[in-house]
């Protein structure tokens, strides 16, 4: 445990080193004013961009459409992922399009999207979707290929329904898998919309940060990007902590 | 077996045809053109002169972001899978990286670049770099533990240990690690190109959607994945090869 806490500490420290750097260059004038803001300055300016209420209705928009695209991603990816691994034939033809799918960088098709949808929150739902979907596809195939078939021999032995063998031996073995991809699924539900938003759209934190930069608002931009970048990191963090958690009580029973 | 395979290769491209006639049908040439105007276009293209400066622009920064990655994360991935503490340290705060939406850096990024070929790299790079190192870092720690105990034994310094026994170990992660960098690289720069650029892919997708040029843009779309599907292909050929080959040995 002692080396647990030795290389948290070593973190802490190196993420406060970097930070008083940051500060130290950029109050000294090495970066200057028009680069970057230092770090105090930006949290001070997100402080009061949070107090003020005035980014409030972005957050609630922002927010809104990820959790949106995000539900929407787990499950449908849930549901390909189990229908293709009941489907051999079907999974050896579409194999080829999930390994090229991340090859490809899905945002040139947003603008696409935008044309089909016009420009509100349904080209965002699209994107992030789009983007999260397939890695809860190839998550899901991966956990079901890996539940050991010993399991469900088990389960035929003790003549479990096909429900029963699902919910109490199939799922609980394939649990990694699938959280590994939730995980993911979130990370690029998260990344589509906020992209989305900076590319072309009307509202939202992307697109403050955006609209931030090309007015020359350099201080509110460092602001947004702070508190966009520590939600991301917050919550992806609270993700992975959630299902080690799990995980080890698996492991412990 | 492979008749089947491709047979069913085919398929799935004449699906992904349909679906596109779908969409035109439904969304009518204002949106999208049909899939064999495009292809048309998109010859009529790369038969002409125009659209080859803006390839090589492209091509330019890719190339040099991807070499920039490559190099810099297996390097770093190498230090930190070798030095445990380091790692250990380093690894969640590249994976928290590794899902922050890099795309609101590009401000930051044209801030400290200014506009041109050294932001379009550099933004490349951010996106390219972070999977090439997890790779290099995981596979350095699952390494066997005799190679380096079997080093040591030898009294191998560790530049030697490095080039003779950890890398040439690690070359099946690291194809795997570049295939998912080569992928996240092509998606920084054409991203970098479609908001600050006057040359490049990126450029004429953004430009085509500003004055309307609809077969502009489907076709450039279309060019661009067909060469980040056939650059996947080849790269998942050789990747399983590696990883087939190494267990066939050993």
């Amino acid at each position: 445990m002692t080396r647990a806490h030795a290389v948290a500490a070593t973190r802490i420290g190196l993420l406060l080193a970097g930070f008083l750097a940051l500060e130290a260059l950029c109050r000294a004038g090495i970066i200057g004013k028009l680069v970057m803001i230092p770090p105090t300055a930006m949290v001070a300016e997100m402080t009061a961009l949070l107090a003020s209420g005035e980014i409030t209705g972005d957050i609630v928009r922002t927010f809104t459409t990820i959790a949106i695209a995000f539900a929407g991603a787990v499950a449908l990816g849930f549901v390909a992922g189990a229908a293709l691994h009941a489907a051999p034939r079907l999974r050896r033809a579409v194999d080829p399009l999930l390994a090229a799918y991340y090859a490809v960088p899905g945002f040139i098709f947003y603008p696409l999207l935008v044309a089909l949808f016009g420009l509100n929150v349904l080209p965002l739902i699209a994107i992030g979707l789009l983007f999260a979907a397939p890695a809860m596809v190839i998550a899901t195939l991966l956990g079901l290929d890996r539940v050991p078939p010993v399991l469900r021999k088990c389960a035929r032995v003790h003549r479990l329904g096909r429900a029963e063998t699902v919910l109490h031996v199939v799922l609980p073995a394939a649990m990694p898998a699938l959280f590994n991809g939730i995980r993911l699924a979130f990370a690029y539900a998260f990344i589509g919309v906020i992209a989305g938003e900076f590319i072309l759209s009307g509202g939202g934190l992307g697109y403050a940060i955006g609209y931030a930069y090309e007015s020359f608002e350099a201080t509110r931009m460092y602001g947004l990007l702070l508190f966009v970048l520590m939600m991301a990191v917050v919550l992806n963090g609270a993700l992975y902590v959630w299902e080690t958690r799990l995980l080890r009580r698996r492991t412990r029973a | 077996m492979t008749r089947l395979h491709r047979a069913d290769t085919l398929l799935v491209i004449l699906g992904v045809l349909l679906v596109w006639q779908g969409v035109f049908a439904y969304a009518g040439s204002t949106a999208i053109t049909a899939p064999l105007a495009t292809f048309a276009y998109a010859w009529g293209l790369l038969a002409g002169n125009f659209i080859w400066p803006h390839v090589g622009a492209t091509m330019l920064a890719f190339a040099m972001a991807l070499a920039i990655s490559a190099v810099l994360g297996v390097a770093l991935g190498v230090v930190l899978g070798l030095r445990r503490f380091a790692g250990d340290v380093a690894e969640p705060l590249i994976a928290a990286f590794y899902t922050i939406p890099k795309v609101t850096l590009y401000p930051v990024m044209l801030l400290i670049f200014g506009l041109g070929l050294s932001a379009k790299v550099a933004f490349g790079v951010i996106h390219g770099t972070v999977p090439v190192l997890l790779f290099t870092l995981t596979a350095v720690k699952t390494l066997p533990s005799v190679y380096l105990r079997t080093a040591r034994t030898m009294r191998m310094p560790p530049r030697d240990v490095a080039r003779h026994i950890v890398l040439p170990a690690l070359v099946p992660e690291i194809v795997s690690g570049l295939r998912v960098g080569f992928a996240l690289t092509l998606l920084g720069v054409i991203i970098g190109e479609m908001f600050a650029s006057q040359r490049g892919l990126g450029f004429l997708i953004i430009n085509g959607i500003n004055s309307n040029n609809v077969p502009m843009t489907t076709s450039v779309t279309l060019i661009v994945v067909v060469f980040a599907v056939a650059a996947n292909g080849a790269l998942l050929a050789l990747d399983r090869q590696l990883h087939h080959g190494g267990r066939l040995r050993t």
